[in-house]
């Protein structure tokens, strides 16, 4: 079986990596790019914690081939984060306690800045609504919908 | 595994109608990767459609809209046209999986995927869309609700694909609505759906409907009959009750782990009536 | 809204009880945090395991011969690969499991017992040829009958599991196999005398199903042996102690040749704490002389790794008009899966345990069926039997017309009484949550159409147990701490917390780790609600220990007796008629002076924590139900528990709603689904439907704090109480939304529909 060779940008830096045709994303960013921030939870996109954004679009990494990223621009969790600085996400997550074992926490990061790049004021239904292909087990979502509405006032009024 | 991804929809359809093992249409992959990856399907050709210009856009076109197969509910969503519209279509593909599957998933795999349960196919079959069906032989178009015949059965023969929906021109006054049961608030499959488009004059009096139901039988289905039970009425409550008995009259569904028989029978008609409502109310203050 | 319930008194403490970032935090948010599987090893092969197709069969042969021949294959292993075990019982939390069962349940032996069982395993140089090559390996099945339904597998003609299996507790002894472990029964007093007095007698039966822990992250390892015997495990685990010890024993290694390194665990629950992939990814590893890395899929990890028994529950309580219980009683029958031990012991013991009662019997079956192996899940057995006793205590509740939180405060257990299961209570919280309850906002809160409120009590032991810890003090003052419980959701915050306490030193100035088995003593896995508590007291008798050990330096420097040194303000001081002679000295000078007055400062605490003590905790759910759908949406939610002390209060409010959430899945949507052909229909995300972000509410708490005398900060374990009451406290509120009781879990849309419109055909609904 001959590899794919695909180009890419992963958060924001090029990327080159070899990949069989039926390897997903996911298996391609851990595998390949040993970033392994992104998680496998189900690889069947019921869980979320393999989310990453695709050109902006938020997506399940375990859904996609690693082929259909050729060309693409991919952020994963690894680069949230502005050198020292956290993502006042992933700082209010650590406020709010929003993470107990935090396998699921590099998902809901994800999908919880897709939300607020799009929607700078969601409410908590619309928070709940988005983030319901982000499963959490240990929480109960309460900390995280809090860390999320937290951060988004925070984003809104800096 | 051998992955192709043409740049034109005759390459495409030459591509599947030459191919000699198992080939299969990749748009958003949000079912094909679940079944591959569960060694359900294990194709040997799989051409990706999302390099297509044709299948990725959405074009106004004789008085409606006609929306390319691999448009995915993401991209459906924050059309402002198409949503206020047909907001019964938009909100079915919003519904599939969750932020992330709609992120990628598409009406054209929704529909081609073969699934009775198919969340954007009852709101396709309510809306009257057709299929624009393109092949070895040509292009053809067909009525939404003719393309699946039962689970994991199309109407396509090899080297055919759906390129794309026409949504018809709306005639004032009408409006489209889905809903659907589903035991939890997200993430489940459809255990019954129901699409309605109502045509309701200034009077209030329903002059046309479709009515769709999905995961009660092996395909989803126009119900006729329950549209006949709306049709110059004002929705009132005998109207709506003969609504809920058609749609349930017109249910052969299965026990499954989503749902028995009799519920599915009983909530076909709660879901019809509810939705019959909601477009209703949106037809009259469109 | 997050409340704290105090004695009065104003914070004695300066760290303890705030809520400081956690120091694992940063790894965490970033994706650094490296967990099961996300170790990868230079020359690692991928391994894979074959599992039966049957849910009762024998093994007539396996023939592996096809599958060691096809290039990339560098090893298979096979039941030949495991010593046999004789029978022996060993803790494994807080249950009891069985060597003889777990090489067993490792990979099957004479027989497979359920779909999903490990019949054989290969490690080959990619997941495609690992797949193909399982494919190649050929097991001989001699298909048996199956049986999966408890009450079935009860019966004196259903099909027998191990045929050497006699029923324990009777007597006399049995002579004939069956599929009843064991028979037990607990209890005091006298019940017959006692529903004799009673005014009011309910009696009722309940089902629940098995249902998964859950857990987000599938079970995960690397490991690797070298040639001169010395093995390296990296797992996912909430005991590597454990795993070490499991798998020196299945391999028949010395257990000082394991090492063990535990992962940052995405989720247990009780679920990691026995071995699935361990000993055959170690086998696998000696054999191809690489490392061999094995990641269960999703699949696997509902097929293949235990959830806890599902049940057939009988209970009944008599009661006097005033609400006194005189008598209760139970019939627990739960299911074990493949092999002996479901939690039906525990279940018995805390069924009644919230509560004074004079004459109380309960009655124990541990049931093996052909299912997967069931594995401990937060508060083994107590859901169950607490869900069917809640659920008749509201009733009666009900019948007599009082109040159901003042039904239980008349019968509440307190210091003193005595627990159908043995002891005696030392100070608990069950008043005290009541009272919280009560006096909540929540409860007086109006409802409206279709919504209807319940309440529920529930109890949990908690465990001490095996602990050890090590706290280096170093070269600039600053510590090192070393515990070995892992971490399983902010542990290490409380630890350091402790620590930063107990020495006055800032909690940036403590770095905390989990060892791994080469670094420290023993200790037992996370579980048991144990780790906070038993960790928590081995790290502050390690300060303690450094603290005792600056104030000799100091002593030896001043050349004053050690007991006229005493630590204060994070350093130490002459003391008593001694003071301000010379000097304090901090910590960091200690450490400076450290080489030259004896050498490194580490403080060490080798213990078995005892002195654990239960914690109690009253919920209140408010639903509102379709009434066309069936289907029963929680709207409100309040979590008021016993926590003896909050360490860290963010922590201690998380596992609160953890366990709420884990809770209502099992009452309204988890369940394990089974064809009658055995096998699992929905061993997956889609189908196994627990709680997502927009099912649930946010879930309100309430910290009570009645301190445990027997730790130092009075800490309780909080771990495993939250999900108890949840499948009470949501069916008392569909009851009293729809004049309906649910008797049998989960309360799906259409079994609710389905009863309710039986009930409207008698006129007993009331939606």
């Amino acid at each position: 079986m001959a590899k794919h060779h695909i180009t890419a940008t992963v958060n924001g830096d090029p990327v080159e990596f070899l990949c069989e045709p039926q390897e997903t994303l996911l298996d391609a960013l851990r595998d390949q790019l040993n970033l392994t921030g992104t998680k496998e939870g189900c690889s069947t996109g019921d869980c979320g914690a393999c989310s990453v954004t695709v050109n902006d679009r938020l997506v399940c990494s375990c859904l996609m081939l690693a082929v259909e990223a050729d060309g693409k621009s991919i952020n994963t969790i690894e680069g949230m984060a502005q050198g020292d600085e956290l993502h006042p996400l992933q700082q209010k997550f650590l406020e709010h306690a929003a993470l107990q074992c935090g396998i699921c926490t590099p998902g809901f990061l994800v999908a919880a800045k897709a939300l607020l790049d799009r929607k700078p004021d969601p409410s908590e239904i619309e928070v709940r609504y988005w983030l319901a292909g982000n499963l959490c087990r240990c929480t109960g979502y309460d900390k995280i919908v809090r860390a999320v509405l937290d951060a988004a006032q925070q984003m809104r009024g800096a | 595994m051998r992955y192709e991804a043409p740049s034109s929809l005759e390459r495409a359809v030459d591509l599947l109608a030459t191919a000699t093992g198992d080939a299969r249409v990749l748009a958003g992959g949000t079912d094909l990767l679940v079944q591959m990856r569960t060694d359900i399907l294990n194709p040997e050709l799989v051409v990706d459609i999302k390099h297509i210009a044709e299948l990725r856009e959405i074009k106004e076109e004789a008085g409606g809209f006609r929306v390319g197969a691999a448009v995915t509910g993401a991209e459906l969503n924050e059309h402002p046209k198409l949503k206020a519209v047909w907001p019964g279509v938009v909100e079915a593909a919003n519904l599939i999986g969750s932020t992330q599957v709609q992120g990628r998933a598409t009406m054209g795999g929704n529909l081609c995927n073969g699934s009775p349960a198919a969340d954007s196919v009852p709101a396709l079959i309510a809306a009257g869309a057709k299929a624009s069906v393109v092949g070895p032989n040509g292009r053809r178009e067909l009525a939404v609700e003719d393309v699946m015949l039962a689970p994991r059965q199309l109407a396509l023969s090899k080297g055919e694909i759906v390129a794309s929906f026409l949504l018809p021109a709306q005639a004032k006054g009408t409006a489209d609505a889905y809903l659907r049961f589903i035991p939890r608030t997200e993430m489940d499959i459809a255990v019954v759906g129901c699409g309605v488009c109502l045509n309701v004059d200034d009077r209030g009096n329903i002059g046309r409907a479709r009515v769709s139901l999905g995961a009660v039988a092996a395909r989803p289905l126009l119900v006729a009959e329950a549209a006949e039970a709306l049709i110059g009425s004002k929705l009132d409550a005998a109207a709506l009750s003969k609504l809920d008995a058609a749609a349930g009259a017109a249910c052969k569904p299965i026990d499954d782990k989503r749902g028995t028989k009799e519920y599915r029978i009983k909530v076909a008609g709660v879901l019809a009536r509810r939705a019959a409502e909601i477009a209703y109310q949106r037809a009259r203050t469109a | 809204m997050q409340e704290k319930v105090k004695d009065g008194q104003s914070s004695p403490f300066q760290v303890v009880g705030t809520r400081p970032v956690r120091p694992d935090g940063a790894d965490k948010v970033t994706g650094r945090a490296k967990f099961g599987a996300d170790l990868a090893l230079p020359g690692q092969l991928v391994g894979k395991v074959l599992r039966s197709p049957h849910p009762h069969a024998r093994i007539r042969s396996i023939d592996a011969s096809a599958a060691l021949a096809l290039p990339g294959v560098k090893a298979v292993v096979t039941r030949d690969d495991f010593l046999e075990q004789s029978s022996e019982f060993i803790p494994a939390g807080e249950m009891m499991i069985n060597y003889r069962d777990v090489v067993r349940n490792v990979m099957a032996r004479e027989k497979v017992l359920y779909e999903g069982h490990a019949v054989a395993a290969v490690a080959a140089t990619s997941a495609v040829i690992a797949k193909e090559a399982l494919r190649l390996i050929k097991v001989d099945y001699e298909v048996l009958p199956h049986v999966i339904d408890v009450v079935e597998a009860m019966r004196p003609d259903a099909p027998v599991l191990h045929e050497d299996m006699r029923t324990a507790g009777l007597e006399p002894a049995p002579t004939t196999a069956s599929n009843v472990a064991k028979q037990l029964e607990i209890g005091h007093g006298d019940i017959a005398a006692g529903f004799k007095e009673a005014d009011v007698v309910i009696e009722r039966a309940f089902t629940t199903k098995p249902v998964h822990q859950g857990y987000i992250e599938p079970h995960a390892c690397v490991a690797s042996v070298s040639e001169d015997g010395q093995a390296d495990v990296w797992v996912s685990t909430q005991g590597h102690w454990v795993v070490r010890a499991h798998c020196a024993r299945l391999l028949g290694w010395d257990i000082g040749k394991v090492r063990v390194t535990a992962a940052e665990i995405g989720g247990g629950f009780g679920g990691k704490t026995v071995v699935y992939l361990e000993p055959i990814a170690l086998a696998l590893s000696k054999k191809a002389r690489r490392p061999v890395k094995m990641v269960m899929t999703r699949e696997e990890v509902f097929k293949a790794s235990g959830p806890t028994s599902g049940a057939h529950v009988r209970v009944k309580i008599g009661a006097k008009k005033d609400g006194r219980i005189v008598a209760a009683e139970a019939e627990l029958k739960y299911q074990a899966g493949a092999f002996a031990g479901s939690p039906v012991q525990p279940g018995a013991m805390c069924a009644y345990a919230p509560y004074d009662i004079a004459n109380v019997k309960v009655v124990g079956y541990d049931v093996v069926t052909n299912r997967p192996k069931v594995a401990a899940y937060r508060a083994p057995g107590g859901p169950i039997s607490e869900f069917a006793v809640e659920s008749v205590i509201d009733e009666i509740a009900g019948k007599i017309g009082i109040d159901p939180i003042e039904l239980r405060l008349k019968n509440a257990a307190k210091q003193g009484t005595k627990a159908a299961y043995g002891p005696k209570f030392g100070p608990i919280g069950m008043v005290e949550t009541l009272e919280a309850a009560k006096s909540h906002a929540h409860w007086r809160s109006p409802l409206g159409k279709h919504q209807g409120r319940g309440v529920a009590s529930g109890f949990w032991f908690n465990i001490g147990g095996e602990t050890s810890v090590s706290l280096g003090l170093n070269e600039d003052g600053t510590l090192s701490l070393t515990a070995g419980t892992p971490d399983i959701g902010g542990l290490r915050a409380s630890l350091c917390m402790m620590a930063a306490e107990e020495l006055g030193v800032p909690l940036d100035k403590i770095r905390v780790q989990i060892g791994d088995t080469g670094q420290l003593g023993y200790n037992f896995l996370t579980g048991g609600s144990r780790s906070t508590f038993s960790s928590g007291m081995a790290t502050v008798e390690a300060a303690r220990d450094v603290m005792k050990e600056a104030c000799r330096r100091a002593a030896k420097l001043w050349e004053l007796p050690e007991d006229a040194v005493e630590y204060s303000n994070g350093g130490v001081r002459p003391a008593g008629p001694n003071a301000g002679k010379h000097a304090p000295m901090s910590l960091k000078e200690i450490a400076g002076i450290a080489g030259k007055t004896g050498g490194p400062i580490v403080g060490y605490a080798r213990i078995n924590a005892a002195g654990a003590a239960p914690s109690l905790a009253t919920h209140i759910a408010d639903v509102e139900v379709d009434p066309e759908t069936g289907k029963v949406s929680v709207i409100r939610y309040t979590a008021i528990q016993d926590a003896g002390r909050a360490i860290h209060p963010s922590y201690v409010e998380g596992q609160y709603q953890g366990g709420v959430a884990q809770g209502i899945g099992w009452a309204l949507n988890e369940e394990y689904i089974y064809g009658d052909d055995g096998k699992l229909q929905n061993p997956g995300f889609l189908d196994y439907r627990v709680p997502v972000a927009s099912d649930l509410p946010m879930i309100d708490t309430v910290i009570v704090e009645v301190p445990n005398p027997r730790h130092p900060y009075g800490v309780r374990g909080v771990g495993e109480t939250p999900i108890v009451p949840p499948m009470a406290a949501i069916a008392n509120a569909v009851a009293n939304a729809t004049g309906v009781r649910f008797t049998d879990l989960p309360m799906s849309p259409p079994r609710v529909l389905k009863a309710l419109d039986e009930a409207r055909a008698k006129g007993t609904a009331k939606v």
